[in-house]
């Protein structure tokens, strides 16, 4: 009951909370699968409207943290603090309940093959929320127009591109009135335009709905161009982190490495 | 050189660990059935879907049986003069015993199956995984209205394999045997009980939710891309089969 209250109170104290304040704060976060340590001692700051990129090689860890946060995994040790609550700390369903502000979108688009585009959008809204058919069509229509997509709401998943999937995926995200965001590289196995359209997508969101993004890619240009903070994950740890000026210029062999996407000993 | 007693040791653990997912599953199917109203027509569609899909397969399956019954009891009665006893033997071991134990046997194959194709597709492809990110419990969403259909179709699907094997026991009995239509169903009559077809039916309930329970529990777990998909089905169909065995064995030591 005490853990209850207190949980309350930090999320009302959260709402009234600054932009920039510190939205989800990672410490020391470490996951093994088997013999396999995929996370050391992870340490991220992700603040409240802000979009932080991680970035890093293939299977280096990234899309196995983006899942820690949404709850998806559940951490080896550390702390996964969210609005001021550590919620390695507390029961699923209050864990849950801080997370119903949190969406992703993840890399394959994940939309339900059996449903439509409409009702895939608006799947969420009738399963959680129980609203009125009329209200999740509406509701669905204007988030796939923000996304521009309400041409194809009554197609099925199969019928759309690689790029229409990702957009309706962020519009499924949207659908929730999200505050937090996570995309699990959003512009991979796209063309440059349609890569360059979900990023001003994302940027345009962040824009009008102060929304916090974390994005997962190993675009660095797309990195560049949408992040405010980067953090590049190597061999399950954080080497480097600042924003995107800083980044560029930072020293470390491994990061320049993949910046100038030269190969080398290190990656 | 595996060492026998680790081998029997692994095993022995992940077959406990099954069991106990299993039952968890069941338990969590069971609390999630709150919301069966909400989802009446997601429940029809997958009653629908079973019973169109196992319909002809089970037609013939169980026509099959009963005329072949009669062709291997027939002889042998026939040598003590007690032929007409047919009547009595195929629709006492129709409803309680090859009506329930072949019909769940099929659908394990078809539907079970596809429960695990399908759910497992969802897992590997991650949609499992968005409906948790929108608030959607995947056992409420996927397993709860596959284990309600399967629950309620198998007894319906029993009672119509039950007909159709009595119906071709009569057909074989007449045409082999000479005994008249009427007097196998008078034998029928006199010796079959409303308490044997519930006793199958009984059994065909609880061969359902096994294999509903058996097939959510394989597709959530999948991993490995499209080949987990295949490796998770072909396993879930072995372990429905094991599992209706088993059952089938302790549900009638039960009531004897």
């Amino acid at each position: 009951m005490l853990i209850c209250l207190d949980i309350h109170i930090k999320l009302f104290h959260y709402t009234v909370m600054d932009v920039n304040e510190v939205e989800i704060d990672i410490q020391k976060l470490n996951k093994s699968f088997n013999s396999l340590h995929v996370l050391k001692d992870v340490d991220i700051e992700i603040r409240r409207a802000e979009t932080t990129v991680i970035i890093g090689g293939s299977g280096t860890g990234k899309s196995v943290l983006l899942k820690h946060i949404m709850g998806l995994l559940q951490p080896d040790s550390g702390r996964i603090i969210i609005r001021g609550v550590d919620v390695t700390t507390i029961n699923s369903h209050e864990a849950e309940k801080l997370r119903n502000r949190f969406a992703m979108v993840f890399q394959s688009s994940a939309l339900l093959h059996s449903l439509t585009v409409a009702e895939n959008v608006g799947l969420g809204l009738k399963e959680q929320h129980r609203l009125p058919k009329k209200q999740i069509n509406e509701i669905a229509m204007e988030k796939l127009k923000l996304v521009k997509m309400e041409q194809k709401y009554n197609s099925m998943p199969e019928e759309l591109s690689g790029g229409m999937k990702k957009r309706v995926a962020i519009a499924r995200a949207l659908a929730m009135d999200p505050e937090v965001v996570l995309y699990d590289e959003p512009t991979s196995g796209l063309d440059p335009i349609m890569a360059g359209n979900i990023d001003e997508l994302i940027l345009e969101l962040k824009e009008k709905f102060k929304m916090t993004s974390v994005v997962v890619t190993h675009d660095m240009e797309s990195a560049f161009y949408i992040g405010d903070h980067i953090c590049m994950l190597y061999q399950g740890r954080i080497i480097e982190e600042g924003d995107p000026e800083s980044f560029k210029q930072s020293e470390n062999k491994i990061v320049k490495q993949f910046i100038t996407r030269h190969g080398g000993a290190g990656i | 050189m595996v060492n026998p007693l680790e081998y029997i040791g692994r095993n022995s653990l992940n077959l406990f660990q099954l069991v106990g997912e299993l039952i968890q599953l069941f338990i969590h199917t069971l609390y999630w059935c709150k919301q069966a109203l909400r989802n009446l027509d997601k429940i029809f569609y997958f009653m629908v879907r079973m019973g169109v899909n196992t319909l002809p397969i089970a037609s013939f399956t169980s026509l099959f049986v009963g005329m072949v019954m009669v062709l291997q009891t027939g002889y042998t009665l026939e040598k003590f003069g007690m032929a007409e006893s047919l009547g009595a033997i195929v629709p006492i071991a129709m409803a309680r015993e090859l009506g329930p134990v072949l019909t769940a046997l099929l659908l394990a194959g078809r539907i079970g199956a596809a429960i695990t194709a399908e759910i497992g597709t969802m897992t590997v492809s991650e949609e499992v995984d968005a409906l948790k990110t929108l608030g959607i419990n995947p056992i409420g969403y996927l397993a709860m209205p596959r284990f309600l259909a399967c629950l309620f179709m198998l007894p319906v699907l029993v009672v119509y394999a039950d007909v159709v094997g009595i119906l071709g026991g009569a057909v074989v009995t007449t045409a082999y045997f000479q005994i008249p239509v009427t007097i196998y169903f008078d034998r029928m009559a006199e010796s079959l009980e409303v308490i044997d077809i519930i006793k199958g039916l009984v059994k065909a309930a609880v061969f359902g939710v096994t294999i509903a329970i058996v097939g959510c529990r394989y597709g959530l777990k999948t991993s490995g891309g499209a080949a987990g998909v295949g490796e998770a089905t072909t396993r879930s169909v072995v372990c429905s089969f094991v599992s209706i065995y088993i059952l089938n064995y302790f549900i009638t030591r039960l009531w004897m």
